[in-house]
């Protein structure tokens, strides 16, 4: 087996910085309130992961998730501990990110495929079949600002599943888009897969999960709360209780709530 | 819907590596693609839903050069000791507002493709330098103006005048896109360094020679003082007098109607090494600050 990505005792802290303006920060000091603060978004987390594994990242709100996925991405660098992972990473940290508003959806594609690391010649020949994807018809040649947010995140990510990657981070990619748009994702989530590459799917929806991937990882906090089997993991959310109702549903559709 | 091809390289062949970009300018070189389309991106938006597009470039200058021809030689009549005042003028114009132009909008770049820096994995010192190309475009053709302009009025060709020209050019787009580097990931963290730029560039205009000649202040009261070298010391200065020993020389007939710093080749020289060094330092205070761009935009 090949290890995919390799996390060490990876630290991520904020600073939080409560005045902006000299004044404000002279003022706060005179009455003796704190100028700045910081919380660890992620302490201390280890973990390994092997090439072709597909792992569910879940956890409340504010817990690490999208800290983590943009430390894997490379956007951000980990204060203490290491990082590493190996061969070419795509995905989305968010939809429709890093698309620029005046310009086209054609000349986005382009733009947003280079920074992705794709070549001219590469984003040439996927083109079409990007476009066939995104199914964002006519508009192709008007200003990305005009459209909706569920045309832009399927451009997005019509674009990251067409990057020949090792790794694939999914970071609630579908929680805009409607029923036909989220079922042709998940079909082609579900091939990255097959294909052998390395999944790392942040979602809330225990189905997507339980459908989707093989391992789950719990952040509680900034720290892994749990790390193991996919039943297990959800049963320690406690997300399997609840969510009863509305379980066949979420199954069908791989919702992110 | 076409499959993927399955040519992707073995993971095995791959090292594992930090996932972080290697960032730094040889990165962005070595991406030339990727800047290219920063670049096209950058000139698309500047003339985003204008009529006259690209005609903005030539518009500007022209008009630029207009009004101060009318203040400075027709109202102050500041002009009559100086032959070829337009030239002299011109060259001037072009060189402060490359400068200009390229520390403007490299001291803005970070800050406003912030949506990119927050969520993109690229190298982050592309957008100051995409600044600078997008400057170095906009002056092109004005060089090529003065050139043409001073070719019709009578251009002596001399080796000097020719390496000057090559020396003003580099030493203004190197110093610029140390400035640019440093300043883009400054004005991260206080945005009263866009304030601070937007300042500077207003006085540029009045603090090199340009509508007043070099001997305007070798006569003035700190000429041949300290102060005379602090003035000097200004890259721009230098630059626009480099520019000038080119095609305002060119163009004058008789060499003592044009005075020059002495030394002034060596001292372009110098300001050139001292603006390598300077794009070396720059690049690695960007490095360091670059860390915190995700959480401070």
């Amino acid at each position: 087996m090949t290890e995919s990505i390799v996390v060490e005792n990876v630290t991520k802290s904020f600073t939080m910085r409560y005045h902006r303006t000299l004044k404000q920060m002279a003022v706060a000091r005179v009455r003796g309130h704190e100028i700045s603060n910081s919380f660890k978004a992620l302490d201390d987390i280890s973990f390994t992961v092997q090439q072709g594994e597909a792992i569910g990242l879940m956890g409340l709100n504010g817990s690490g998730k999208s800290t983590l996925l943009k430390l894997i991405n490379g956007v951000m660098r980990p204060d203490e501990g290491s990082v590493l992972t190996r061969g070419r990473i795509a995905g989305l940290i968010a939809t429709g990110a890093g698309f620029h508003p005046q310009l086209t959806g054609r000349e986005n594609i382009y733009l947003n495929a280079a920074i992705l690391g794709m070549s001219e010649a590469e984003t040439r020949r996927k083109y079409d079949s990007i476009v066939d994807f995104a199914d964002v018809g006519r508009f192709l040649d008007t200003p990305v600002a005009a459209y909706s947010s569920g045309m832009s995140s399927r451009l997005g990510f019509a674009i990251a599943i067409h990057v020949e990657s090792h790794i694939f981070l999914a970071d609630e990619v579908l929680a805009v888009g409607d029923r036909p748009f989220k079922r042709k994702c998940m079909a082609r989530m579900q091939e990255i897969r097959d294909e052998g590459r390395t999944l790392f799917y942040v979602s809330h929806a225990p189905g997507s999960v339980r459908k989707m991937c093989d391992r789950v990882i719990v952040l509680e906090q900034g720290r892994v709360g749990f790390d193991g089997g996919v039943d297990e993991g959800i049963k320690f959310l406690k997300y399997d209780a609840g969510a009863e109702d509305d379980e066949p549903n979420d199954d069908d559709l791989g919702a992110d709530i | 819907m076409t499959t993927l091809e399955s040519a992707r390289p073995d993971p095995e062949e791959w090292e594992l590596a930090s996932p972080a970009p290697k960032g730094g300018l040889a990165e962005v070189f070595r991406r030339r693609y990727l800047l290219k389309l920063v670049v096209k991106r950058q000139l698309a938006q500047q003339y985003s839903a204008s009529v006259l597009g690209f005609i903005w470039s030539y518009i500007q200058p022209l008009i630029r050069f207009l009004v101060y021809y009318f203040a400075v030689a027709m109202v102050l009549k500041a002009h009559v000791d100086t032959p070829h005042f337009a030239i002299h003028l011109f060259c001037g114009l072009i060189m402060v507002h490359f400068f200009n132009q390229t520390i403007g909008a490299g001291t803005r770049s970070i800050w406003s493709n912030r949506r990119l820096v927050k969520k993109m994995a690229l190298p982050r010192e592309v957008f100051p330098v995409a600044s600078v190309m997008v400057a170095a475009f906009h002056t092109l053709p004005q060089v090529i103006i003065l050139a043409i302009a001073t070719g019709i009025i009578g251009f002596a060709v001399d080796l000097t005048g020719i390496l000057a020209g090559v020396l003003a050019l580099t030493l203004i787009t190197v110093f610029g896109a140390a400035c640019a580097l440093f300043f883009s990931a400054a004005n991260v963290f206080f945005r009263d360094f866009q304030n601070l730029i937007g300042t500077i560039t207003g006085f540029m205009h009045f603090m090199v020679p340009m509508i007043y000649s070099y001997d305007r202040i070798a006569d003035s009261a700190i000429g041949g003082t300290v102060w005379e070298e602090v003035y000097l010391a200004n890259p721009v200065a230098t630059g626009v007098l480099l520019l000038q020993r080119c095609f305002w020389s060119g163009v004058v007939d008789d060499p003592s109607a044009t005075l020059y710093p002495d030394h002034l080749m060596l001292r372009g020289v110098i300001m050139l090494a001292v603006s390598l060094v300077l794009l070396v330092l720059a690049q690695l205070t960007f490095r360091r600050l670059e860390t915190k761009f995700p959480e401070r935009l």
